[in-house]
C-alpha cells in the first residue's frame, strides 16, 4: 500500500462546529497541540443555521432565573431522561461560557441597561436565549473562529507559524478512527479537494460531527449531517445511547419543494407567532398534555397577555416542548386541517407590526421573501415538522464528556447523547455545545498530557485497511465481497434517496412497530446497494465518492435509530409510537444502548434481523435527591417509577 | 403556470489544468433554486461535478459562484429570475484560483482574516460585566451578518482585475472587519498600541478601495458595506492621516478624537 | 493542505480574471444584462453638466435677473460682477480679475463634488472603467486606487464639505432675496423663486447627506449612547445618506435648471411668471 502522510498532534477534533472549536480553543489553551478538521470550509459549519440563541439562566431580562429552573425545564423537556448530571453541569456553565464569547468579541442583542438581552422559547420558563436577531448560530461560529484566529496570532507571534499549536484541516474527512488495542491512537483521513489520504496522530481525539439529519428526507440539516461521529464511534467501539430519540422541529417551511424542511426559527413563536390550521383556529389549545396542563395558558386572551405580563399570566401552547408543537402539527394535517401544501399556518402578520417583524426576525423574513415569495409581515407562513436533531449519540460520562469503553476518545455537542434526554429544549443545544465542547477539550488535553509511558502508535495495517476501504467506491463493478449477485453498480445518490424516503416514511415522526420492521429490512437491501455504490471520475473534489463513503454512516446510524424505536414500546419526547401512545414510568429508567455486532463487518451486515448493531437495555443512574427535591412531588409522580420516589 | 420544464444550463467545467463551458439540458420544477439544477445535474448526469454548498438556505456561504456572469449564491438565486428560453451560465468564482469545475480556491481570504488583529478586550472588565449599549452595538452587528461566502472579495476589481494587489489589499471583506473592530464599544486596541485607523491604510490596503460599490452590491446580506464600513472606515483612516485639524485638536486636548 | 492553510500559488500577475490559476474562460465577463447601460448613462449626464457649466462658468452674461442671481456666479466676488442689490457681490478679488467671476466660486462646489464619494463612483466607473461595471473586467493593467498622488487627495472631501456650507448657505440667502420682485420689493414670489426654493433644498441635503458630514457629525464616534444628540443627528445623516446617489443627481439637475432659469430671463427668452 501507498504511504501515507503522518502528521502528530495531541488532539485532534473531528468537527468545527460550535462544540468541535470550543473544545479546540479549550484543549489548545491548556497546552496541547491541537488539530481540529472539518468536511467544510471553515467558519461554515451546521451551527450557523441556529436561529433562537443560546440558553443561559443569567437572569438579565427575569432576575427570578437561575441554573436550578433552568435545570428543572431542560428535565422537563426531556421527560427525565436526560443523564442528569449533564443537565445540572450544563445549566450551572451556560452563562460562563456566554460572558466568555463576549470576552472574544461577540455582540448579542443588548438590554436596556447594556446587559446581554434574552428571549423567550419554547419549554424556558423565563426569558432565558441570549440571541443577535435571529442568526445567533453566526454569531457564535464567528466568535470561535475569530478566537481560533487570535490563538494562531498568538503562536505567530511567538514561533513564527500560525498553526504551530492550532491547526485547521478544512475541507477534510476522517473515514476511520484508528486505535491501538483499546486505546485510540488517530484518525483516518482524506482530502476532499485532492483526495489524498493522510493520517492524523494523536493520544485524544475529540468528535464534535454534529447530527444525523441527513437520513430523513425532510430535514433542516445540511449534507454534512450524515452520522458521521456517531458511526465512528461505533466503529471504533463505544456505544450510542438512545438513538430512537430524534427530534422534529414543529416548523419547518414546506413549500416551494426544493426548501421543504428548512427551519423556521422557534423565535418566531417566542415573539408572539401563532399556530393555525385551516379552519383558522388556534388549535394548539387542544394539544396541551396532562402534565403540561398547569404551566400553559388555556385561552387565547391569557396567552396573549403573556407576551406583555409574564408573571401574572401563563404562557400560549405554542411555546410548548418542540415534540409536543410537532406532533399536534401532524395531528392536524392527518385530520384534513392542513395548509394548501401540508402544513399549517404560522402567523406573525397580525400580531405585530411590519417593521418589528423585519427588526426581529430579519432572516425569516429574508428567507420567505427569496425562497417562497411570502412576505411574512402580510400573510401567514406555510410550515410544517422537519428533522431537526438527534438527542441520542455516543454515550459519554457527563463530567469528562468521555467516550465509554474507549480510552481517548471524547464526544461533544449534538453527537454525544443523554444531554437532553428524549428531547432537546430549543436553545439547548448552543450552550450544550460551549459546555461540553470545552470539557471534551479540557479532559482529551489532559488524558493526552497525562500519558505515561509512551503514546499508542498507529499500525501500518489499519492505515492500509482503512485506504482500501476508502477506495472500493471506484472498483464496485468488479466483484465485492459478501453478496456480489450480478447486479450492476449503483449510484450513491438514488441509494442515497431510497434512504432517506424509507427512514421519513417509516422511522418517521410517528411510529409503528410493522413500518420499523420493514423499515430495517429496507435498510439490509441498501447496505447491500450501497456496498455496490461505484463512483465516476477521479479522487479530486469528487462529490459522488464523498457520498459513497457516507452512505456507510448513514446506514449505520439509520439502523441504530430504527432498532433502537423498534425497542422502545413507550412515547417519550422525540420517540412516539402509535401503537404505544402513552409515557410509560418503567421506561423512564431505561437506557437503549447500540454496539456494532460484528467489528469485522462480516456477513451478518446483510441479514436484516441481525444487522449490524446489538441492542443492550441498561438502567439509568438514580437521580441525585437534591436534585429531584427541585420539583414537586406532584410533577414527580407524573414520571417516575413508584419505587424510584421511594429512594 | 406548468410546474416543470427543460432549461439550458451551461457549466465551466474543469481544473486549474484547463476547462470549457459545458452545456446540458436539465429538469426544472416551480420553486426551485440554481443550487438544485445543480444537484440534478450530479444525481442524474455528472455524478462528479464539483460544487461546494452545505445549508443550502443563505446562511453558511459556501455556495458561491458567478451564474451568468454575476457573483452569487446557488442557493439564493430562483430560477423564476431567468425566462424559459435563456441559457443560464454558471461559473466557479472569477477571482480565485481554481480547484475544481464550480470549486475554487478560497485561501487567500483565510489568509487576510488571520491578518486582522483580534479583538482586544478591555482591561479590568470581567466576563460577565461587559456593559454595551444597543445603540452602540448595532454598527458592527451590521457588519457581523456577514457569512462570509466572499461574492464582495470575488466581484472587487482590485484584486479580481490584478492579481498583484492580492498581498497587499485585504478587500471588503475584511476591512469591514477592521471597521467592526474600529466600531466595537469595548475593543481596546488603542490601549494596547494598535491604531486600526492607521492600520487600515497602511497594513490592509484601505486606499485600493476606489467605493465603486460592487461588494455592496452583491453583498446577499444586504450589508451597505461601503457606506457604513468602507467609506466610514476611510473617514476613521483620513482623521488620522490627513486631517491636521484633528490630529491638533487631539494633540491639545489630549484625548482620543474617537471619543 | 486544503484550502486555505497554505500560501497562494504564485500566479502570472497579469490578465486578471484571465489569470494563470483562475478558471480558464477567455470572456472577460459573462453578464447577460445591459451592463454598460448604468456607466454609459452616467457619463453621458456627467458630460452633458460639464458641458453646460463650462459654457455657463466662461460665458460671464446673462447670469443675474433681479432678483435672481445663477448659482454659478454666486457668492460673486470680482469688481466686474453685475450689481445686485443687497446680493452676495462682495468685490474681495478687486478689478484685477478679468475672467468671468464664476471661476472664482465654482471651485469650491466643483471640488465638493469631484471629491464626493458618490461621484467618484459614477466617474470611475463612467469614466475610467475602474471597473465599468460589476463583475465585468477593466481594461487596465494597473491599478494603485487611491494610494497614490493624485487619487489620494480624495481625502480631502471634508475640506470641501467645510467650504460647500458657507456656499450653500449663501444660495439660502440668494433663494431669501428671491422673495422680492425685480424693483427689490419684499414679499413677491416668481416662478424663479420655486426654482430656487427647489435648487436650495437639494443643495441642502445633497451636502448634509455627505459621507464626511455624516462622519464629522457622530459617525466618529464610539459610544453614541454617550452623546444623544450627536447620535440623532448622525441617524438623520445616515437617512439622508441612504439617498446620496439620488441627491447627487437631484441637486446637480436642479443647480443648472436654476441658473438655465437665470439665463432665460436675463437674456429675455421668458419672462418670469410673477405668483403675487
Amino acid at each position: 500500500m501507498s504511504v501515507v502522510d503522518r502528521q502528530e498532534w495531541d488532539v485532534v477534533v473531528v468537527g468545527a462546529g460550535g462544540a468541535g472549536l470550543r473544545a479546540a480553543v479549550e484543549a489548545r489553551e491548556r497546552g496541547a497541540r491541537t488539530a481540529v478538521i472539518c468536511k467544510s470550509l471553515f467558519g461554515k459549519a451546521h451551527t450557523v443555521m441556529a436561529e433562537g440563541g443560546i440558553a443561559a439562566a443569567m437572569g438579565n431580562v427575569n432576575s427570578g432565573d437561575n441554573w436550578q429552573v433552568h435545570f428543572r425545564d431542560t428535565l422537563r423537556g426531556g421527560k427525565f431522561l436526560n443523564q442528569w448530571r449533564m443537565a445540572e453541569l450544563h445549566a450551572q456553565e451556560a452563562p460562563d461560557r456566554v460572558w466568555e464569547l463576549e470576552t472574544w468579541g461577540a455582540l448579542f442583542d443588548r438590554t436596556q441597561d447594556g446587559r446581554i438581552s434574552q428571549r423567550n422559547f419554547g419549554g424556558h420558563e423565563y426569558p432565558r436565549l441570549a440571541h443577535v436577531g435571529d442568526r445567533t448560530g453566526l454569531e457564535l461560529i464567528r466568535t470561535l473562529q475569530q478566537k481560533i484566529v487570535s490563538l494562531q496570532q498568538e503562536d505567530f507571534a511567538e514561533t513564527g507559524d500560525y498553526e504551530s499549536r492550532l491547526k485547521v484541516y478544512q475541507e477534510c474527512t476522517v473515514t476511520r478512527i484508528l486505535k491501538e488495542g483499546d486505546r485510540v491512537c488517530g484518525t483516518f483521513c482524506y482530502e476532499r479537494e485532492s483526495g489524498r489520504f493522510f493520517v492524523l496522530e494523536a493520544p485524544s481525539v475529540v468528535v464534535a460531527t454534529g447530527g444525523i439529519g441527513k437520513s430523513f428526507k425532510v430535514t433542516s440539516n445540511s449534507w454534512e449531517y450524515t452520522g458521521d461521529g456517531h458511526a465512528l464511534a461505533l466503529l471504533a467501539g463505544a456505544p450510542l445511547l438512545n438513538m430512537e430519540f430524534v427530534q422534529f422541529h414543529p416548523t419547518g417551511m414546506v413549500w416551494p419543494p426544493s426548501v421543504k424542511g428548512i427551519l423556521v426559527t422557534e423565535s418566531v413563536r417566542g415573539d408572539g407567532g401563532v399556530l393555525r390550521n385551516s379552519e383558522g383556529k388556534r388549535f394548539m389549545f387542544d394539544y396541551i398534555p396532562d402534565v403540561f396542563k398547569e404551566k400553559y395558558a388555556q385561552s387565547e386572551e391569557e396567552g396573549d397577555r403573556w407576551y406583555e405580563d409574564p408573571d401574572h399570566n401563563r404562557r400560549p401552547p405554542e411555546l410548548l416542548p418542540r415534540d409536543e408543537v410537532a406532533r399536534a402539527i401532524n395531528s392536524e394535517v392527518k385530520a384534513g386541517r392542513g395548509s394548501p401544501h401540508g402544513g399549517v399556518f404560522l402567523d406573525v402578520s397580525t400580531r405585530m407590526p411590519a417593521e418589528v417583524i423585519r427588526r426581529r426576525l430579519p432572516s425569516m423574513y429574508h428567507q420567505f421573501k427569496e425562497l417562497a415569495d411570502v412576505d411574512i409581515t402580510a400573510e401567514a407562513m406555510e410550515v410544517g415538522p422537519t428533522c431537526h436533531y438527534v438527542m441520542g449519540g455516543i454515550a459519554v460520562d457527563s463530567d469528562t464528556a468521555a467516550a465509554r469503553g474507549v480510552p481517548g476518545l471524547f464526544a461533544a455537542g449534538e453527537v454525544a447523547g443523554g444531554m437532553h434526554g428524549s428531547n432537546r429544549l430549543g436553545g439547548n443545544s448552543l450552550s450544550d455545545l460551549l459546555v461540553f465542547g470545552r470539557r471534551a477539550g479540557l479532559h482529551a488535553a489532559r488524558y493526552a498530557a497525562a500519558l505515561t509511558g509512551g503514546r499508542p502508535a498507529v499500525d501500518g495495517a489499519q492505515v492500509d485497511a482503512a485506504a482500501a476501504e476508502a477506495l472500493r467506491p471506484f472498483s464496485a463493478e468488479g466483484p465485492v465481497s459478501g453478496g456480489d449477485d450480478g447486479r450492476p453498480p449503483e449510484n450513491p445518490y438514488t441509494v442515497h434517496q431510497a434512504l432517506q424516503q424509507a427512514m421519513n416514511d417509516l422511522v418517521g415522526i410517528i411510529r409503528r412497530e410493522p413500518e420499523m420492521v420493514e423499515a430495517l429490512e429496507r435498510l439490509a437491501d441498501l447496505r447491500l446497494r450501497a456496498r455496490r455504490a461505484g463512483v465516476e471520475g477521479h479522487r479530486q473534489f469528487n462529490p459522488g465518492w464523498h457520498l459513497a463513503l457516507d452512505l456507510r454512516n448513514m446506514l449505520l446510524v439509520s439502523e441504530c435509530v430504527a432498532r433502537a424505536a423498534l425497542e422502545r414500546t413507550e412515547s417519550r419526547g422525540g420517540h412516539t409510537r402509535e401503537d404505544h401512545p402513552g409515557m410509560d414510568r418503567a421506561w423512564r429508567r431505561v437506557n437503549l444502548l447500540c454496539r456494532l455486532a460484528d467489528p469485522t463487518g462480516g456477513p451478518a451486515a446483510t441479514d436484516p434481523v441481525r444487522g449490524q448493531i446489538d441492542l443492550v437495555r441498561e438502567t439509568t443512574e438514580p437521580i441525585r435527591p437534591d436534585l429531584l427535591a427541585l420539583f414537586e412531588k406532584e410533577e414527580l409522580v407524573k414520571y417516575l417509577a413508584e419505587e424510584e420516589l421511594h429512594e | 403556470m406548468s410546474s416543470s420544464y427543460e432549461a439550458r444550463f451551461r457549466v465551466w467545467r474543469g481544473d486549474v489544468g484547463g476547462g470549457a463551458l459545458e452545456d446540458f439540458g436539465v429538469e426544472v420544477n416551480e420553486g426551485e433554486v440554481v443550487l438544485d439544477i445543480i444537484h440534478r445535474l450530479q444525481a442524474t448526469q455528472a455524478p462528479d461535478l464539483a460544487v461546494r454548498w452545505n445549508c443550502k438556505a443563505g446562511k453558511c456561504g459556501s455556495c458561491s459562484a458567478e451564474i451568468n456572469g454575476r457573483p452569487r449564491l446557488l442557493c439564493m438565486t430562483r430560477m423564476s429570475v431567468f425566462t424559459r428560453e435563456e441559457t443560464v451560465t454558471v461559473t466557479p468564482l472569477r477571482a480565485f484560483p481554481v480547484v475544481r469545475d464550480l470549486v475554487t480556491d478560497v485561501g487567500f481570504n483565510y489568509t487576510k482574516a488571520r491578518e486582522v488583529p483580534a479583538f482586544v478586550p478591555p482591561g479590568g472588565v470581567g466576563p460577565g460585566e461587559y456593559r454595551m449599549m444597543q445603540e452602540d452595538v448595532d454598527r458592527p452587528q451590521e457588519f457581523r451578518k456577514c457569512i462570509e461566502c466572499f461574492l464582495c472579495q470575488d466581484t472587487c476589481h482590485v484584486v479580481r482585475d490584478h492579481e498583484e494587489n492580492k498581498t497587499a489589499f485585504a478587500g471588503p471583506r475584511f476591512l469591514m472587519r477592521v471597521a467592526e473592530l474600529d466600531m466595537h464599544p469595548l475593543d481596546a486596541a488603542g490601549e494596547s498600541g494598535l491604531d486600526r485607523r492607521r492600520t487600515a491604510q497602511d497594513e490592509h490596503g484601505l486606499g485600493y478601495c476606489n467605493i465603486t460599490k460592487c461588494c455592496t452590491e452583491v453583498c446577499p446580506e444586504g450589508i451597505r458595506i461601503t457606506d457604513n464600513a468602507l467609506i466610514p472606515l476611510k473617514e476613521r483612516a483620513a482623521d488620522r492621516k490627513y486631517d491636521p485639524l484633528v490630529w491638533l485638536g487631539s494633540k491639545i486636548r489630549r484625548r482620543s478624537p474617537g471619543e | 493542505m486544503a484550502t486555505g492553510t497554505e500560501p497562494q500559488p504564485k500566479s502570472s500577475t497579469r490578465g486578471g480574471v484571465r489569470g494563470g490559476t483562475r478558471a480558464a474562460i477567455s470572456a472577460p465577463h459573462l453578464r447577460t444584462d445591459r451592463w454598460w447601460l448604468a456607466p454609459a448613462a452616467t457619463a453621458a449626464g456627467l458630460l452633458a453638466f460639464v458641458v453646460y457649466s463650462t459654457w455657463r462658468a466662461f460665458a460671464n452674461t446673462d447670469y443675474y435677473a433681479a432678483p435672481y442671481v445663477s448659482p454659478f456666479y454666486s457668492p460673486c466676488l470680482a469688481e466686474n460682477c453685475e450689481p445686485m442689490r443687497n446680493g452676495p457681490n462682495w468685490e474681495i478679488f478687486g478689478s484685477w480679475w478679468g475672467l468671468s467671476p464664476a471661476l472664482l466660486v465654482l471651485i469650491f462646489p466643483l471640488g465638493f463634488r469631484l471629491t464626493c464619494y458618490y461621484y467618484r463612483k459614477a466617474y470611475y466607473r463612467g469614466f475610467w472603467a475602474s471597473p465599468p461595471a460589476c463583475a465585468v473586467a477593466e481594461p487596465h493593467r494597473k491599478y494603485t486606487g487611491e494610494t497614490r498622488f493624485p487619487l489620494v487627495l480624495q481625502n480631502m472631501h471634508r475640506y470641501f464639505f467645510y467650504a460647500a456650507v458657507p456656499v450653500a448657505g449663501i444660495l439660502t440667502y440668494d433663494t431669501v432675496l428671491a422673495f422680492r420682485d425685480e424693483h427689490y420689493a419684499w414679499g413677491h414670489m416668481g416662478l424663479g423663486t420655486l426654482v430656487f426654493l427647489v435648487n436650495i433644498v437639494l443643495i441642502w441635503a445633497y451636502t448634509f447627506s455627505c459621507h464626511s458630514c455624516r462622519h464629522i457629525v457622530g459617525g466618529k464616534l464610539r459610544h453614541f449612547s454617550k452623546h444623544p444628540v450627536r447620535y440623532r443627528a448622525w441617524q438623520l445623516a445616515g437617512r439622508l445618506n441612504a439617498r446620496h446617489m439620488q441627491l447627487a443627481w437631484a441637486s446637480l439637475i436642479s443647480v443648472a435648471l436654476a441658473d438655465f432659469y437665470v439665463y432665460l430671463v436675463a437674456s429675455g427668452a421668458f419672462d418670469d411668471p410673477r405668483f403675487f
